[in-house]
């Protein structure tokens, strides 16, 4: 069984570049804006986006909570400071906190959607009011594995990395020149202190990526999966996230009456006219 | 006999057949103006390639009275032009197309023959398949057109050939995929091998013209290709980036490979239609 994650990034780099260029250019904007976590996947979209529209095109925006580490902002600011791009830091505690108040004892996840869906918002008011569209940063990984806040980080208007799972967004990010400490830290959603995805999500994502490459890209069975030496559990905790995550994934249902309902057959892209 | 053949490996407007006009009006006359005989463009380049429930606002007829094909056939008068687009036929069916116009007539039109309804494709949702595979002459000799997934499977450029093509004429809006550690994806290479085959298992000058840029998510390729009848890559234009691609024929090679390697003369097509009747009907 051939497990190959490899990709050539100077490929990879043209196409998504293009694609960026392409649908914020036929929408009539040039600019962008990308909320800055201090991870990779906020950093390789960013970089893709400087590559596509140019750095003075490209809105970086950091956002803290007063838990956030301390890394994570700094992290932002050597991207923001070598591809010299404009920034913005825009604190997100006095808005997250009075909601948070309401109710003593929130749980942490709870509390994680709600920063989440706050740097939404953000990004959201900077895009109109820098005139760019928000570029997204959820790579295939998380999409499979619905590791994401739905309307929080995983709301966009285009999303580049989607297609590439988070070890070979590695690959891109060391094409792109991010900086080791970036790419090497272990990747956190950081909505608390000591979150870290692989421990939330009890594997790593080198594990989790092979198989998913198997069972997604390759159309191997699960049975398959296990035959190769894949543990079945974790085999068959994979594919439970995957299915039961698939609203992530879609636009909500919407109720069917008439002869043309808008998600069935109502079909245009969105590039339609453009 | 030389033909200066150009490769329009264009980017187009979804769903606006006026702006894409104005295009390969544009292209043509620059084609011509650089010396070429013929320019063929990719797939639905008067559409754009998803359509969608866009396809009953975007057809057109191949005739003198219909406003996109008037200007077409107007600029077919200098150059000759495969064109693709949405044929509507008179009992409203829809068809993917290209026409082959020269000299202000529409010499033929092919109807997408396969079309590829799985994976990231859902063609036969808005369209109806064609129904024939024909050889036809122009003014340079016997041509024949096929479309993207026509030329996927191996009898329409086989029946072309037989039919007395010499210059296969393949277009094609064909998504890219299938990403690895290779400089090239999948997909190109894929189309890249199959027709450089062709040209070498059929000794026919295959050329290929595939549009560029995006739909949605989707990127178009380019990397169009002119193969000689050796199976020799004659010319390729870059891919992604939207351009013509300017190549030469010379349609002397078919004498010079046809010597070598008589595949043609030795060709037996009444064994295959024996076989396939026995296959197909016990007879």
């Amino acid at each position: 069984m051939d497990i190959n994650l490899s990709i050539d990034t100077g490929l990879v780099r043209k196409i998504l570049a293009g694609f960026i260029k392409s649908e914020i250019g036929r929408v009539g904007y040039s600019k962008a804006v990308v909320n800055l976590s201090g991870g990779i996947d906020s950093a390789v979209s960013f970089a893709l986006a400087v590559e596509a529209l140019g750095a003075k095109n490209v809105l970086a925006i950091r956002l803290p909570y007063k838990t956030s580490s301390s890394d994570s902002l700094e992290h932002a600011q050597l991207l923001i400071d070598q591809f010299g791009a404009p920034s913005l830091t825009v604190p997100i505690s006095d808005m997250v906190d009075p909601l948070i108040a309401r109710e003593p004892g929130m749980s942490q996840v709870r509390k994680g959607n709600i920063m989440a869906r706050t740097r939404m918002i953000v990004g959201y008011d900077q895009s109109e009011a820098f005139h760019g569209l928000v570029v997204g940063t959820g790579n295939k990984t998380e999409i499979l594995l619905g590791y994401t806040t739905l309307y929080g980080d995983s709301a966009c208007a285009l999303n580049p990395i989607g297609d590439l799972y988070k070890t070979q967004v590695r690959q891109l990010a060391r094409a792109l020149e991010i900086p080791e400490a970036i790419v090497a830290k272990p990747p956190s959603a950081d909505l608390w202190s000591g979150q870290t995805d692989e421990g939330e999500l009890g594997f790593t994502y080198e594990d989790v990526d092979r198989l998913l490459y198997l069972l997604v890209d390759q159309r191997f069975s699960p049975e398959d999966c296990i035959e190769a030496g894949f543990k079945e559990k974790f085999v068959r905790q994979v594919l439970e996230r995957v299915r039961r995550y698939q609203f992530k994934r879609i636009l909500p249902p919407i109720a069917k009456l008439t002869n043309r309902t808008v998600g069935y057959d109502f079909l245009y892209l969105r590039d339609w006219g453009t | 006999m030389k033909l200066n053949l150009a490769l329009a490996q264009i980017q187009t407007k979804l769903g606006d057949p006026q702006a894409n006009l104005e295009k390969h009006l544009t292209l043509a006359k620059q084609a011509w103006n650089d010396g070429n005989d013929l320019v063929v463009f990719p797939e639905l380049s008067m559409t754009g390639y998803a359509l969608q429930d866009l396809v009953p606002s975007v057809s057109c007829r191949p005739a003198h009275d219909d406003p996109i094909f008037g200007h077409l056939l107007d600029a077919s008068r200098d150059i000759d032009m495969v064109v693709g687009f949405v044929d509507e036929d008179s009992r409203r069916r829809f068809y993917i197309a290209s026409a082959y116009l020269s000299q202000g007539e529409v010499v033929h039109v092919h109807h997408k023959v396969y079309l590829p309804t799985y994976g990231l494709f859902d063609e036969g949702r808005f369209f109806a398949p064609g129904n024939a595979v024909r050889a036809f002459d122009t003014r340079f000799g016997r041509f024949g057109m096929l479309i993207c997934e026509d030329f996927w499977h191996a009898s329409p450029p086989y029946l072309l050939w037989q039919d007395g093509a010499d210059l296969l004429l393949f277009s094609s809006a064909s998504p890219g995929r299938g990403l690895n550690g290779e400089p090239k994806l999948e997909s190109s290479s894929w189309v890249e091998h199959i027709n450089r085959a062709y040209a070498s298992l059929f000794t026919t000058f295959v050329a290929h013209a595939n549009r560029t840029g995006f739909e949605d998510g989707l990127n178009f390729w380019g990397g169009s290709t002119l193969f000689d009848p050796n199976g020799k890559l004659m010319a390729q234009g870059p891919y992604f980036e939207e351009t013509v691609v300017n190549t030469e024929i010379d349609l002397n090679q078919l004498h010079r490979t046809r010597a070598r390697l008589p595949l043609l003369r030795d060709e037996r097509p009444e064994l295959v239609e024996r076989e396939l009747g026995r296959i197909l009907h016990g007879h």
